[in-house]
């Protein structure tokens, strides 16, 4: 069997980003089980030492194309890098974030190449399949598991025939681990300037505004997330005002981000942001599998919901039967009478 | 020639507001009771495409939509708005594609429009949320692509400069045309319906539509042919059938699982005083706040 292969995404910083080095840590458990090699894919300028931010992560091999054409990140030109790494290497799994770069890239590969892609996976396993239409076993196959549309259901996606079996996955979702310190790999360096055509290269940055990420929920300890029993923008300002006092971050569901309540970076779920925090405090938000997705591996669950039957209840620790505009002003005041 | 921009809409049901129900005892969505849309962000790729028309006169704005029968409402919809005309993709053997089928068969028929000058689409559909259709049908037409435009600042018969909205910034790129371009849903929001296209395209059906029609409209459809809306087939289109389908799809769907919820023994509270009171007593005394 082929090998795994995770394309590596830059940061401004040139730092290898949080979610490459999350897959990375995903691939190297998959590697290891299926009993094969995990290669990583770095794309970009000024790329000096670049892949001793990789090895720790347990990655074989890590081929590394370095030409100033290649950063700030465009389409064609890592396309055409990527897909010249793959036609010579034929990777069995290929692996990317689903972030902006990735969700722009992979699609291009896939259909190059004509394999599947599933996005947004929340879980990646392997396992076997047994086609009953052609009579044919298939063994170690990539299980790519997300919700689907439609209520509480989870489906498996897979590919049987087309390789690489390819996947995007949301930031957060997959866990970050150092595999070994010392791990060493191979340095495989790809010629770029042998590779890029004139064609690969109309598209030009003409400006760039980049900015720190204001919104930091992934790492917050306790997040009060709004959903679309919030009611309303304003109502919204109650749960910031306990967020203030909780020292917490405001998080969202996306009926309450499509409402316009909240904006988009706030978004947790299957396609926002995975959010692990002590206290997850959920306020009108009924808690859809695409929802809990993102926050069902909170330390604690509270929920604030008008229906007692909502589905979010059943994985709270504590549901809370009243409305979110009653329930909120409560908990400032309580907290602040019991905390001194 | 005309400047000419073929637009990929999509009709989707409207997931967005899932209300309780929409839900089935099984825990399964009632798609029966949701609304079937326009999507929302194919709303934003339809109005950048009209602004262009607005300051050309020789623009022609052409919608492509595939799906079922009543996926012409697409069409309707955008003529109302101010699209030119548009096709409906439809054919039994389109079901079951997902998305590299999908793109297949819309670059097909954006090239049966050649010559253009640029593809728009949505960033992402709301019913999967992939995001993947744009990418790989410029790919399938080897066109440079642009996703998450928000502002086209600059169009000619060459080129076309535009502001993207990516995660942590915007960027400002020019690239050559043809292009495709993927809108983000930052975009300016779609116009209204027009009530003068309104009334001029109302009646404007597909074959298929006007076969369930009582009315005959064949005196009317021969004074204004314009309000035939056009079908392509998987024949119109030349398609590789092993491309199209369940056959030209490379995911398969292995299974479905309902997800079986571990109950948790929660608390039960209300929003009385005493319960929030000591709520928040318990939750300061075991340290995970405060
Ligand atoms: C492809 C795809 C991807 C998706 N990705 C995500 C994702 O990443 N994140 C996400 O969150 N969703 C996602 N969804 C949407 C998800 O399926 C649900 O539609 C969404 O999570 C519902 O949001 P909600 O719970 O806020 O709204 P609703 O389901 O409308 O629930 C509102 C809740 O508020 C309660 N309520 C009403 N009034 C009050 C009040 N005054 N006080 C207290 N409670 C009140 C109601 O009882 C109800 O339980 C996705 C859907 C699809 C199809
Ligand atoms: N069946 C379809 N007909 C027309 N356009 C589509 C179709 N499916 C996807 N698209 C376009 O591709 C975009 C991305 O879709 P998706 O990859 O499904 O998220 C949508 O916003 C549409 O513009």
């Amino acid at each position: 069997m082929n090998n795994i292969f995770v394309y590596c995404e830059l940061t401004e910083e040139k730092t290898i980003a949080d979610v490459s080095l999350e897959l990375l840590s995903k691939g190297r458990r998959l590697a290891t089980e299926l009993g094969v090699k995990l290669e990583a894919v770095v794309i970009g300028s000024d790329l000096k030492n670049i892949e001793e931010q990789i090895f720790p992560f347990g990655a074989d091999v890590v081929h590394v194309a370095d030409d100033k054409r290649l950063f700030p990140y465009t389409t064609l030109p890592h396309s055409a890098i990527v897909l010249n790494i793959f036609g010579q290497e034929k990777p069995e799994i290929a692996l990317f974030g689903a972030t902006s770069i990735g969700r722009d890239l992979a699609p291009r590969i896939a259909s190059a190449l004509r394999c599947g892609l599933t996005a947004d996976c929340t879980s990646l396993e392997i396992g076997d399949h047994f086609e009953n239409k052609t009579q044919t076993e298939y063994k170690n196959l990539l299980y790519q598991i997300r919700p689907a549309f439609g209520g509480n259901i989870i489906a498996t996606i897979i590919n049987t025939e087309t390789r690489p079996q390819m996947a995007t996955v949301r930031e957060g979702v997959m866990k970050k681990e150092v595999y070994d310190p010392k791990y060493k790999g191979k340095v495989k360096k790809v010629d770029a300037a042998a590779i890029l055509k004139d064609e690969d290269l109309v598209v030009e940055i003409i400006d760039r505004q980049m900015e720190a990420s204001k919104i930091n929920i992934k790492n917050a300890q306790v997040i009060i997330a709004g959903g679309y029993g919030v009611g309303s923008r304003e109502n919204f300002r109650l749960l910031y005002d306990l967020a203030d006092v909780l020292g917490a971050q405001v998080g969202a569901s996306r009926a309450a981000v499509d409402a316009g309540f909240s904006e988009h970076e706030r978004q947790i779920g299957q396609t926002g942001i995975t959010v692990r925090p002590k206290l997850y405090i959920a306020c009108g938000i009924s808690g859809a599998v695409q929802h809990r997705a993102g926050m069902d591996q909170s330390a604690q669950i509270i929920s604030i919901n008008t229906d007692p039957n909502a589905p979010i209840n059943q994985i709270a620790d504590y549901t809370i039967i009243g409305s979110v505009s009653e329930v909120i002003p409560k908990m400032i005041k309580y907290y602040k009478s019991n905390s001194k | 020639m005309s400047f000419r921009i073929i637009v990929l809409a999509k009709q989707v049901p409207d997931t967005r507001n899932v209300g309780k129900d929409a839900m089935k005892a099984d825990g399964t969505v009632n798609r029966s009771v949701l609304p079937a849309i326009f999507n929302p962000e194919d709303l934003n790729a339809l109005e950048m495409a009209l602004r262009i028309k607005d300051q050309r006169r020789d623009c022609e704005v052409i919608v492509l939509t595939m799906g079922p029968f009543r996926a012409a409402e697409i069409i309707r919809e955008a003529m109302y708005r101010g699209a030119d005309r548009g096709y409906l993709i439809t054919d039994r053997k389109f079901a079951g594609s997902d998305t590299l089928a999908t793109s297949y068969a819309l670059s097909l028929a954006v090239k049966k429009l050649e010559p253009y000058h640029l593809v728009l689409s949505g960033r992402q559909a709301i019913d999967g949320d992939t995001a993947q259709v744009g990418p790989q049908t410029a790919e399938k037409l080897h066109l440079p692509q642009i996703t998450y435009v928000e502002e086209v600042k600059e169009v000619t018969e060459k080129h076309i400069i535009v502001k993207r909205r990516l995660e942590r910034g915007v960027e400002t790129v020019k690239s050559p045309l043809p292009a495709m371009i993927t809108v983000h849903g930052s975009a300016a929001a779609c116009r209204q319906r027009v009530s003068k296209l309104l009334m001029k395209y109302k009646h404007a059906r597909t074959v298929t539509e006007l076969q369930n029609e009582t009315k005959d409209y064949t005196e009317l459809y021969d004074q204004r042919p314009y309000l035939q809306l056009q079908e392509w087939s998987v024949d119109d289109l030349n398609a590789d059938v092993s491309m199209l389908g369940l056959s030209g799809s490379p995911t398969k769907v292995k299974k479905i699982d309902n997800v079986v919820f571990v109950h948790k023994d929660s608390k039960k509270l209300t929003a009385s005083d005493e319960d929030i009171d000591g709520l928040m007593k318990e939750l300061i005394n075991s340290h995970v706040i405060g």
